[in-house]
């Protein structure tokens, strides 16, 4: 598949014998944005960090762009980016400063007009100057955001992206990431806790439950498949009984 | 190797120290209490010998604390400067996307060392100015000797370095102080401010097997005017090397071993 920008198979995790991944398989496609769902402990954290060559695999595989992650790491990561709720960056620096150690060790060329252009769209470009520990969490998260897009990248992954922003930010936030997707194509890989978040942003949802994808497709259809309102009510379901619907 | 990515590194390292005040403080503190301390211990020694109807043979010697000292700076803060880069991105939680930036190991390893040569410059060039102004004690006396001596004793605090990073990436923050404590481990043995042949004769081949006992012994010959005999500067560079490479093997180790037990997530999250 010539489109297919995320290719996993069979991906199986184990910590010291304790199973985070079982099996899991997915393809992600050029410019497509897909969910990674689940209850905590569902396996997707797990697979996001084995995206990112922070852990390895114990059995399976995983190719970006076409190559192998684990022999061409670094190519791979040269061409994604990552934002999380979760990280930081350096709380002592000015934002234009960490976003210039970013633009650096990604190599981004004239790396100023970009940097304006994204603290612009996410409308903290008054924050330019000021110490990141300074910022609200709201502040800090767009900040990565800005982080994360400083790079062009052509694959973007994204954990619980909104998780700290007021619903004013986050619907704009949200809003920004999928004019993102469209204007420049960029694929993007997304977990999220928050279910409206996902129904909005998200192309595909595949659902987790310990280790193992149980369902997947377009979140209107994986609402209709589960017979539910929202997604949200499929969440609730397939943690409550996500055994049962493995089984169907 | 990537020089633009190891240059942004040391660039992201480098401007803590231009917004921290307690940072640039700590670059001094130290060293000066203890040159300080060190230094009027060596004043107060040579009054009590020069009262003597009889010094002692080569009571010069007792400026080898000084030089011992600083000595002993250089190295540890090549190893503290080495870890500290790695615990600064983990006190930040920063260090996921540091990781996930397209770095290799040894492009993180280089930026780290090229950080500690920088910290070692501001604080010894401090230090020597202040032993030659309150003790008149010149460190340049050393001459070209000076050279191959500090390159030995940052070799061997980056491998140090190397080591307590690896031990703080596998066990984490837990083993933090070891960042503060590993050089010491070593300094009774490293013979910095007294002879090898003090030490008891069992343990001396241990304290042979250290590269900086060949620094310490090497200065101390110099400061008695002998110059500096090869077999130390040889024996210094010879050990340093194995310990270079075992320690970069011994990082690397740690890395993959962190890798796969998805131990860098969790230093973040800690």
């Amino acid at each position: 598949m010539s489109d297919a920008i995320v290719q996993v198979e069979h991906l199986r995790k184990e910590f010291n014998g304790t199973v985070a991944v079982a099996d899991v398989s997915f393809t992600v496609r050029r410019g497509e944005i897909v969910g990674l769902l689940g209850a905590n402990g569902a396996g997707k954290t797990t697979t996001i960090q084995v995206l990112l060559g922070l852990t390895t695999l114990t059995s399976g595989a995983v190719r970006v762009f076409g190559q192998d992650l684990e022999r061409h790491r670094v190519e791979i990561l040269q061409r994604c980016n990552f934002s999380s709720a979760y990280t930081a960056l350096p709380s002592n620096l000015r934002v234009r400063e960490n976003l210039r150690v970013f633009a650096a060790l990604y190599q981004v060329r004239d790396y100023r007009p970009k940097m304006d252009a994204l603290l612009q769209l996410f409308e903290i470009a008054h924050l330019k100057d000021k110490i990141t520990g300074h910022l609200s969490s709201g502040e800090s998260t767009r900040v990565n955001l800005c982080k994360a897009l400083l790079s062009d990248p052509e694959l973007l992954l994204l954990d619980e992206p909104t998780a700290s922003l007021d619903p004013d930010i986050a619907d704009k936030v949200r809003k920004i990431l999928r004019r993102i997707q469209r204007e420049r194509g960029i694929t993007m890989i997304y977990t999220s806790h928050n279910m409206r978040d996902v129904e909005e942003v998200c192309d595909r949802v595949l659902f987790l439950h310990k280790g193992k994808v149980i369902a997947a497709g377009a979140p209107q259809e994986v609402i209709a498949r589960f017979n539910q309102r929202s997604l949200e009510e499929v969440f609730i379901r397939v943690a409550r009984s996500g055994d049962l619907v493995e089984a169907q | 190797m990537s020089w633009p990515r190891i240059r942004a590194l040391v660039l992201r390292y480098t401007f803590l120290y231009t917004r921290s005040i307690p940072r640039v403080t700590e670059l001094f503190f130290w060293p000066i209490m203890d040159l300080l301390v060190w230094g009027y211990v060596t004043l107060y020694l040579q009054r009590l010998y020069a009262a003597q109807d009889t010094p002692p043979a080569g009571m010069g010697v007792i400026t080898f604390l000084l030089g011992a000292m600083i000595f002993w700076d250089i190295l540890y803060r090549a190893q503290q400067g080495t870890t500290l880069a790695f615990l600064e991105d983990i006190w930040a939680r920063n260090l996921l996307n540091i990781f996930v930036a397209p770095i290799r190991v040894s492009e993180f390893i280089v930026a780290t060392y090229l950080v500690s040569l920088l910290r070692i410059m501001v604080t010894v060039i401090v230090l020597i100015a202040l032993a030659w102004f309150l003790y008149a004690f010149n460190l340049f006396a050393l001459g070209f000797s000076l050279l191959p001596l500090f390159i030995n004793l940052l070799f061997m605090g980056w491998a140090l370095g190397m080591i307590t990073t690896g031990l703080i990436m596998r066990w984490g923050q837990a083993a933090e102080a070891l960042a503060w404590g590993v050089p010491f481990l070593i300094q009774p043995l490293a013979a910095v401010f007294y002879p090898v042949n003090v030490l008891p004769v069992w343990v001396q081949p241990v304290a042979l097997a250290i590269p900086a006992t060949h620094v310490f012994e090497g200065m101390r010959a110099v400061l008695r005017g002998e110059g500096l005999p090869g077999q130390y500067l040889f024996w210094a560079f010879a050990l340093n090397f194995v310990y270079v490479v075992a320690a970069a093997g011994f990082f690397r180790f740690m890395y993959e071993s962190a890798r796969r037990r998805g131990l860098l997530a969790k230093l973040v999250t800690q």
